[in-house]
């Protein structure tokens, strides 16, 4: 069988990509983006295909897709050996899978979520566990409701630089750092975050508040001295 | 200490992940309207939460994950078709 054509040559600057298209509207954590994935129909053929063993399709699929996944898989854990190797096993996976897509959500939403549960079993395996996460939950001396007080003279608005935000995300113990990324970059909400690490609703709201606790002290340390009153 | 809107900011702070995570409007919550701290907190963290959308441009990935996943299909498709073939 002849193999396709290096897909870095296919278009896929004409596909939507999520993140670009909307970013500027979406709430943050409120709209699924399941919904926010119009019919494409360049992408249904390709799609057809690659189902039905067309190599060259896989090959224009994984353009379309590759930066999405790349990025995805990097924001996750941080560490680009790791995002190559895992962007690799989540195509890999999509091969062996991609038969079993029926077409209850859109297709990108579907490999979004392969690629995130890829990434999952890799963090598991590496010692993120879900008691880690419930462990989280109790508070501690530096992480207690009660930390935030005093100090209300230093405030983030309109001062984040976003690559300060961005360093301070990958600095996050790696919990944290998921859910932030699956609810505030990612969009998911938390009924879809405690599914997909099998943990509470409520454990998923009190890690990502934590996660933005951390966050704001971090960003707080890097505030210019002029800004602060 | 005891806040206006008889609730101190330990009690609302113990809440926010909740009282966030649900969507609510949260402007007109009793403490906050009395407790510049809380709000300062709040808007903080909304802050962060905005910025995030705008977190981490998309990436191109290296040329060789392609050649790797292609090695990886070609051997897969080598394992398959050495497979005895049903009847």
């Amino acid at each position: 069988m002849p193999r396709p054509p290096s897909p870095a040559q296919s278009p896929d600057a004409t596909m939507p990509k999520r993140n670009e298209e909307t970013a500027a509207s979406r709430p943050a954590g409120r709209t699924s983006f399941t919904s926010i994935n119009p019919p494409n129909p360049i992408e249904d053929d390709v799609l057809a295909r690659a189902q039905a063993g067309d190599h060259q399709a896989f090959a224009q699929l994984y353009a379309l897709h590759k930066r999405r996944i790349y990025s995805l898989c990097l924001r996750m854990v941080g560490n680009i050996a790791e995002a190559e190797d895992l962007t690799q096993e989540a195509f890999l996976q999509l091969h062996r899978k991609i038969g079993t897509f029926r077409g209850d959500s859109a297709f990108s939403t579907w490999l979004h979520r392969l690629a995130i549960n890829v990434v999952l079993m890799q963090l598991r395996k590496k010692g993120l566990s879900l008691i880690s996460l419930d462990e989280a939950m109790e508070p501690t001396p530096e992480e207690g409701p009660g930390r935030s007080f005093g100090a209300p003279d230093l405030t983030l608005t309109g001062a984040i630089d976003r690559l300060a935000l961005e360093r301070a995300v990958a600095d996050l113990p790696a919990g944290y750092r998921l859910i932030f990324i699956l609810h505030d970059v990612e969009g998911f909400e938390h009924n879809e975050i405690a599914s997909m690490l099998d943990c509470s609703i409520g454990n998923s709201k009190s890690q990502l508040h934590k996660a933005r606790l951390k966050l704001r002290d971090a960003l707080r340390k890097h505030l210019p001295q002029e800004t602060q009153l | 200490m005891t806040h206006p809107g008889e609730m101190s900011c330990a009690e609302f702070q113990a809440h926010l992940p909740e009282l966030i995570g649900s969507g609510q409007d949260m402007s007109n919550h009793p403490h906050l309207r009395e407790c510049e701290l809380c709000r300062a907190l709040l808007a903080d963290l909304q802050t962060i939460a905005d910025a995030a959308r705008q977190l981490f441009p998309q990436e191109e990935p290296p040329a060789e994950i392609w050649d790797k996943i292609e090695s990886a299909l070609k051997s897969e498709d080598g394992k398959e078709e050495s497979l005895p073939k049903s009847k």
